[in-house]
């Protein structure tokens, strides 16, 4: 077990866990518009870290029960009057300020925010990988079981639903994957980054996908590449590792672009 | 084309007794009843607004009903054809991928089916890029993998020209004939429709009439809904008819438009 005493395999082997459930993630994040919902649900994970510490339990518990709570929410209220924009807009910048306001409260507690906003992949401990390995083989499991129902309904609910699926059910699933991610992602990427680690590399990846099953496999290489360039560029630089790894996966999505043109030309 | 069962020979496919729907807050369909039974064709029709697709849509068990219940036959294989499919162009999906969705489908069913409505060899093109009458029959195509004994399609046709929405029709009453499957539509394409119908069902809210064509036509509910004079859609539809007519009292849609749509013959 002497590998993952060093920091950096523990660090590596965690983006990589997160990489590989963001990926197939983020694809239904995008063909479903969902982004803002992700980032939502992400910014309600400060919240869940300000309840975590002010009840003294597990930040990982605390950020999964808020995210869902806030997932949850926003089902039930978007479809109802309000433009779903406004609704997200609402409802993500409000559990941001509350979870900032909150954590500001707790007594005695300096807390490093920035290690929750950013991601402190580089403290990444035994205890924390094995949860973000025990949530991220949770999500890939759950769309590899559903991925042809998420799939029929993420084309259309209606279709799904003469086929005899129930959309809402693929609904919920997806809502408790997003959940689960923010949960794990949190120690990666920080809240601030975690839609950006769902929606970038699936971005790039439709450029060189043509199925949707294609997509998903390239939005976890990418994911993976971006993880470990990432972390390779905070060690050198010395730069924040979540924030490094968003960039390494921003420059492939604009490398895809160009890619993608090319091999159409072909 | 074989014998069809007539009406009271075979189980109703599909059933609905006293059934309302809402929808947005409000009614929008009360007091509904029909039924659909196997090798019959029955399109509903109505103006925009009576509810037509709602009264789809809960007959599909998608909206729940306010009021009385619809039956479906144990176990009822239902094909559907979408009103409009928007497939984002951030999901890459070639025809092969759509097909199997979301039953996985050998190459040579796919081969197979697509050939028989029409667009042979398509499997590997992106939706996205497909013709409005391709993106229709690939539906239909889907649609038929499930080996439906009940097609329902929502305003197949819609964005098909005349001679398009006419071979469509033919398409279906050919595929009506091979699987002996019932086929319940939504249109508010009258003339060609029309006369593509076993029966017609009017809808506004509610039934205002249904029956034959002929007899829907001839009903005062129905001309007083469309507005329908002497001339126009009403003096086509009667020339249709009459073609109908004469090949033995159950419309024959092969009989509407014979010219324009053997130009425009499937494949």
């Amino acid at each position: 077990m002497g590998l993952l005493d060093d920091f950096m395999v523990r660090a590596l082997l965690a983006g990589l866990c997160v990489a590989a459930a963001t990926g197939p993630l983020g694809c239904f994040v995008v063909w479903r518009r969902m982004a803002y919902f992700g980032d939502a649900t992400a910014h309600a994970a400060i919240l869940g870290v300000a309840l975590a510490l002010a009840f003294s339990i597990s930040i990982f518990i605390g950020t999964l029960g808020v995210a869902l709570a806030m997932a949850l929410a926003i089902a039930a209220l978007t479809g109802r009057g309000w433009a779903v924009d406004t609704t997200l807009g609402v409802l993500a910048h409000s559990a941001l300020a509350f979870g900032l306001v909150a954590v500001s409260f707790l007594p005695n507690v300096r807390v490093d925010l920035s290690a929750f906003l950013f991601g402190d992949i580089l403290a990444v401990s035994r205890h924390d990988l094995a949860v973000i390995a025990g949530g991220s083989a949770l999500v890939v499991g759950l769309m590899v079981w559903r991925w042809s129902a998420l799939l029929t309904a993420t084309v259309s609910e209606d279709l799904a639903h003469a086929a005899g699926l129930r959309p809402a059910r693929e609904r919920l699933v997806l809502t408790l994957a997003l959940a689960v991610v923010v949960a794990v992602a949190l120690k990666v990427v920080g809240a601030l980054l975690i839609a950006a680690m769902l929606i970038v590399p699936a971005a790039a990846a439709r450029n060189f996908a043509r199925s949707p099953e294609a997509m998903a496999v390239w939005a976890v290489a990418i994911g993976a590449l971006s993880i470990w360039a990432g972390l390779r560029a905070s060690l050198i630089w010395d730069t924040p590792a979540g924030p490094s790894i968003v960039s390494v996966a921003a420059v492939a999505f604009a490398l895809s672009l160009s890619l993608g043109a090319l091999m159409r030309l072909r | 084309m074989p014998d069809l069962p007539g009406p009271g020979v075979s189980a109703a496919l599909i059933t609905a007794r006293g059934l309302a729907v809402a929808f947005g807050g409000g009614p929008v369909l009360r007091d509904v009843d029909l039924e659909v039974r196997a090798g019959e064709i029955v399109t509903i029709v109505g103006p925009n607004g009576a509810g037509k697709t709602i009264l789809l849509r809960a007959l599909l068990g998608i909206l729940p009903p306010a009021r009385g219940r619809v039956t479906r036959r144990a176990g009822l294989r239902v094909g559907y054809v979408p009103q409009r499919l928007h497939i984002d162009a951030a999901l890459p999906m070639p025809v092969r991928r759509f097909l199997s969705l979301p039953r996985r489908q050998g190459a040579a069913v796919q081969a197979r089916v697509l050939e028989r409505v029409g667009v042979p060899g398509i499997e590997g093109q992106p939706m996205t890029t497909l013709s409005g009458g391709q993106f229709q029959r690939v539906l239909l195509a889907r649609a038929l993998l499930a080996e439906p004994e009940l097609l329902v399609m929502d305003e197949p046709t819609q964005g098909l020209d005349q001679p398009g929405t006419a071979a469509f029709y033919r398409l279906i009453a050919a595929v009506r004939a091979e699987l002996g499957c019932g086929v319940l539509s939504v249109s508010h394409d009258l003339n060609v429709v029309m006369s593509a119908s076993d029966r017609v069902i009017c809808v506004n809210g509610h039934i205002c009439c249904e029956g034959t064509p002929q007899a829907v036509l001839d009903a005062p509910e129905y001309r007083k809904l469309f507005g329908l004079g002497t001339g126009g859609a009403l003096a086509l539809y009667r020339h249709h008819h009459d073609h109908a007519h004469d090949h033995g009292g159950v419309a024959e849609p092969a009989a509407l438009e014979p010219e324009r749509v053997r130009d425009r013959e499937v494949g």
